[in-house]
């Protein structure tokens, strides 16, 4: 775990040796978590933190990182061909935070291509396999991240999150993954898929872990427009997260939204979250019941916004200033249009033409505007379950069901969208949630979903601290870890 | 010549240049002289992950020209995505802005072919970044690829969308001179730098389909293209061609226009807000920028006429240009202002333009200097325009600085009188034929001598002053 | 309905070639997701207010300060064609 690890370098452990069983691991491992490793450069920082320890919230702490997320020097494919051999010449802002704490990048982990999956199946490098079950889907789009952290691959690891990209990974492998408050953490480095709706995360095994890594990554960035100020990032009541954990859940009142649970959610999932809120309630927080009346209407208003967005966002991948060219060039649009026709799989090509269309000459008002209206009653919905007087925290299942079958619902896009149906609306408002480990079905792991006001991750992580000190879960450890 | 049957209309792009860095990133505007992709960074080059941040000053720029155009600023603006493929465009969507824009309804007024005061209706000013630039190996329609430098690419652009207003080449050209009299007045572009100004036009005969003609990038280029194009259209009309909507390219080295879309593909550019900008909101920041605002070209033309007591031709003259109504009013501290006018106005500008130069090859002080001389009667008004020529032609050599010096080097200065009298008697002697003439009562044999007289004194003479000389010496003899 | 015809349109646009076994099973697809989204349709949003962004931030600016560029080697690495310091691209018309 990312505490004691750090502890321990901090005592003089060797980061070299720490760094190279972690390569060990991966490289004995067939999980497919990774989809290129930096190793030179790791083992490098590593013998030179040995030679000369550095300080930091991170120091010499070994780190995976979506491959979504750029890396200077350090290949960043977001699983595409198109993408194939694509060098960043700059960091992204969590790189640069990462680095200025003293963390080591250990390479860059499979993801859906571009982000654009619930199930890592879709990157064109081959599923993620989940530790707990390797027949199974890790989640996604995070899944490399998840399936890493969770086999001991790595001891913490960024992911993005535009609809439950960290959160459902986090919950089929049985770790913690934090979608920030929109605008806590910058984007700048991020390969967009839906610029207005997504975030980096951290997904760790416990709780203190990813506020730890939360510590470090979020905060303003003047290159990120849609940044917040720094006096918005962290609430008064607190400096940073990691202080405010021991705070337990006395005085919180939780809202449990009627939505989220009966059809189409497994019973045992179901029990499970209901077994959270009482633990809860034993440990001294309220509950009551509240309505998010729009939630039926998220999933729909999601993937218009998302596919829209995403068109326009993927339009630059042309083989011409950086990735896949092929053949003997044509006339531009030819040559433009073969190009992404080889580049790209065929989910994003599905979601990058069905944005083309909600945003072309008179569709734009029926699913572009549309989706856009539904947002707001679906951010109104939850701005009065979380009002002054309603709950201070929701409490949901993150997935309405445990880790499925790879190939399971990878041939019917919208059963697979299906999936992302408590995940999506957080995005939709821009709130922060956290997926904690909550319990088992069939031996995979099921994840608990705390979702907070704008800007107030303290207090989703002083409860899922709370819950996680109360509960075993987040000590399971899958079968599959070497 | 106005053409009753001629609509057109422009988009001008013009580039903030005076701005040090781009609109959305970091990287300097002082691109011209360098090799293509050195101005760039992951933010220009449109790499995944990187996120555009407004230029502050960019957007001032853009209210202050807003402001200037006489146009409505709208309170609260924000940028959209044009979505567009083209190797120029590396995100494959132009922010840009489309409903909101800066500025809506203002107005030029520029001088019409009648010589009248002509109001150009403007619909729109908004911000928008610049594409890059794209090399052809050869012309666009022949070469078999083409090279991209993004150095230009994420440049601050304003572009001004005119009304169908302008009914001829020459009132599109006074527009754009106009338009870029306005800009270089408030100090946000450099009209002499290469691709400062672009303009693409919509031109059509009445009742007939127009035409688009793009990647226009000079005002004498605009004169051209359009008159090509009223040609073309005219012709093509005559033998029962219909003119079809399309997008045509201006080849400036060949001055036609060629057609470069040739099946009709219509435009869905799915323009949305952009989602990694937030809205601007700029209404309490307009009466700052307005109450700040220099004398713009039509108030310095008044004040000119009113202060100076001048013509009004030779104060719009004078203020057509920034750096020549600078020039003119150091000048007219010091010097007449009404002889200034006139010698700036009517020769000095003479001389620039047809050497193709612009005012900074000429001091205040070298201007005040000749003008002392012709008031003084020093110099001739022949010997001045003499003075102004021979600095202009020896720009860069510092011993042809000072116009006192230069009028003694060559002997300029009018002749002293003794000198004139003995050339008179000399010229009278030697004139014996023209003499005899002009007593048998031909008046203008006169005009002989006081050609003698003028060879003699090598133009120093004052003709008039000959004249008189030479007739009171014929007289009294 | 999507058809054939509207599939071909939206790949012209997208600048993605469709194959002639794609354009029918996108077709298939995209009507079943169009499908779906109608669902929104059965709310009522005449006065709602679009959300684009969930940040209440505005005027948001950089000053206007020069920023090192990087080398043109740098912005050049990753081309997959370049010519004497440009990126090449393929014939315009
Ligand atoms: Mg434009
Ligand atoms: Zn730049």
């Amino acid at each position: 775990m990312l505490r004691e690890l750090k502890e321990g370098l901090a005592a003089g452990a060797s980061a070299e040796e720490v760094v190279s069983a972690i390569f060990e691991k991966i490289k004995r491992s067939r999980l497919n978590a990774y989809n290129c490793l930096s190793e030179e450069s790791a083992l490098e920082r590593a013998k030179n933190f040995d030679k000369k320890p550095w300080g930091g919230l991170l120091a010499g702490v070994p780190i995976a990182i979506k491959s979504s997320i750029s890396t200077k020097g350090i290949e960043t494919n977001c699983s595409s061909r198109i993408l194939s051999g694509y060098i960043p010449p700059y960091d992204a802002h969590v790189i640069e935070r990462l680095k200025e704490e003293g963390a080591i990048i250990i390479g860059k982990t499979n993801m859906d291509e571009f982000a654009m999956g619930t199930s890592t199946e879709t990157s064109c490098l081959g599923p993620t396999r989940n530790p707990w079950d390797t027949d199974r889907v890790p989640g996604g789009s995070s899944g490399g991240s998840a399936a890493a952290v969770a086999a001991g691959e790595a001891p913490a690891a960024l992911g993005s999150d535009t609809g439950g990209s960290i959160r459902c990974p986090a919950s089929f492998c049985g770790i913690v993954g934090i979608k920030p408050t929109y605008g806590l953490v910058s984007r700048y480095g991020l390969v967009s898929y839906a610029n207005s709706l997504e975030q980096i995360g951290p997904l760790a095994l416990t709780v203190e872990d990813a506020a730890l890594v939360l510590d470090v990554i979020a905060g303003h960035d003047p290159r990120d427009s849609t940044s917040a100020e720094q006096d918005r990032v962290f609430l008064p009541h607190t400096e940073r997260y990691l202080p405010s954990l021991t705070n337990g859940v006395k005085g919180l009142t939780l809202g449990v939204p009627e939505e989220y649970f009966g059809e189409g959610v497994d019973p045992e999932v179901e029990k499970a979250v209901w077994d959270a809120i009482s633990k809860l309630e034993d440990l001294g927080a309220a509950w009551k019941m509240v309505s998010l009346p729009h939630t039926k209407y998220a999933l729909a208003a999601y993937y218009i916004i998302a596919m829209s967005e995403a068109s326009s966002n993927l339009a630059r991948f042309d083989g011409l200033r950086y990735g896949l060219r092929l053949g003997a060039d044509q006339d531009w649009h030819t040559t433009f249009s073969e190009i992404r026709a080889a580049g790209f799989g065929p989910e994003v090509k599905r979601r990058i033409l069905l944005g083309t269309y909600a945003l072309s000459a008179g569709y734009y008002g029926r699913y572009y505007l549309k989706a856009l209206k539904v947002r707001t009653l679906i951010k109104e919905d939850f701005e009065r379950a979380l009002s002054a007087g309603g709950a201070d925290l929701l409490v949901t299942p993150t997935m309405p069901f445990p880790a499925f079958k790879i190939g399971e619902r990878i041939e019917d896009p919208l059963s697979l969208y299906m999936a992302d149906v408590f995940t999506v609306p957080i995005n939709l408002a821009g709130v922060p949630a956290i997926s904690v480990p909550c319990g088992f079905a069939g031996g995979l792991p099921i994840g608990l979903q705390i979702i907070g006001r704008h800007f107030d991750e303290a207090s989703i992580l002083r409860a899922a601290k709370a819950y996680e000190d109360a509960t075993p879960y987040h000590e399971a450890v899958p079968k599959e870890v070497v | 010549m106005a053409e009753k049957d001629v609509i057109i209309g422009l988009e001008v792009h013009v580039q903030l240049n005076r701005l040090r860095s781009k609109l959305f990133c970091g990287c300097s505007t002082d691109y011209h002289a360098s090799d293509p992709n050195t101005h760039t960074c992951p933010v220009c080059l449109g790499l995944p992950g990187t996120l555009p941040v407004v230029n502050r000053r960019a957007v001032e720029y853009a209210i202050r020209v807003a402001l200037a155009l006489n146009c409505d600023i709208q309170g609260e603006t924000l940028f959209y995505r044009k979505n567009y493929y083209y190797p120029d465009l590396p995100k494959a969507f132009q922010i840009t802005q489309y409903d909101f824009p800066l500025g809506l309804g203002g107005s030029i007024l520029i001088k019409g072919e009648d010589g009248e005061e002509k109001k150009i209706r403007i619909t729109r000013v908004h911000m928008e970044e610049d594409p890059g630039r794209l090399v052809h190996a050869g012309t666009i329609d022949r070469a078999k690829y083409s090279m991209v430098d993004y150095n230009r690419c994420g440049m601050s652009l304003l572009e001004v969308v005119t009304e169908p207003d302008l009914r001829s080449p020459k009132e599109a050209r006074s527009f754009l001179d106009k338009l870029r009299n306005i800009l270089e007045y408030l100090d946000v572009f450099d009209g002499d730098l290469e691709g400062a100004m672009r303009i693409d036009s919509n031109i059509s005969l009445t009742g007939g389909e127009r035409a688009e003609v793009k990647n226009i990038s000079s005002h004498k280029g605009v004169e051209k293209a359009l008159a090509y194009e009223i040609t073309r259209q005219r012709s093509a009309r005559r033998r029962g061609v219909a003119q079809v909507q399309e997008t045509r390219h201006y080849d400036e080295l060949r001055g036609i226009t060629v057609s470069i879309r040739t099946k009709e593909e219509a435009h869905d550019y799915r323009y949305f807000p952009e989602p990694d900008l937030v809205p601007m909101r700029i209404a309490d920041w307009v009466p700052k920028v307005e109450a700040e605002l220099p004398e713009l070209p039509d108030a310095k033309r008044e004040r000119f006429v009113a202060q100076y007591a001048i013509a009004d031709d030779h104060a719009r003259s004078l203020t057509s240009e920034i750096r020549v109504a600078n020039f003119y009013e150091v000048v007219a501290k010091r010097a007449p202002p009404r002889l200034a006018a006139v010698w700036i106005a009517d020769v000095l500008k003479g001389e620039l333009n047809y050497r193709d130069v612009t005012i900074d090859r000429f001091s205040s002080h070298q201007m005040v200097e000749i003008l002392d001389m012709i008031e003084k009667g020093k110099i001739t008004e022949k010997a001045a325009v003499e003075v102004i020529r021979t600095i202009l032609d020896h720009s860069g050599d510092p011993s042809v600085v000072d116009p006192v010096a230069v009028v003694e080097a060559k002997g300029l200065a009018r002749a002293e009188d003794d000198a004139v009298k003995a050339a008179v008697r000399a010229a009278v002697e030697e004139s014996a034929q023209a003499v005899a003439d002009y007593r048998a009562g031909n008046e203008k044999a006169i005009n002989f001598i006081v050609g003698v007289v003028m060879k003699k004194t090598r133009g120093r003479a004052d003709p008039g002053e000959a004249n008189r000389l030479v007739k009171e010496a014929l007289d009294g003899i | 309905m999507i058809t054939g015809e509207d599939v071909d349109h939206i790949s012209w646009l997208a600048s993605i070639k469709v194959s002639e076994e794609e354009r029918s099973a996108f077709v298939a697809s995209f009507n079943s997701v169009l499908d779906y989204f109608h669902q929104l349709d059965e709310l009522e949003t005449e006065d709602v207010e679009p959300t684009y962004r969930v940040v209440d931030l505005t005027n948001v600016f950089r000053e206007d300060v020069v920023k090192e560029s990087i080398s043109q080697e740098e912005s050049l690495r990753n081309a997959p064609r370049t010519e004497n310091g440009y990126f090449k691209s393929p014939r315009i018309v």
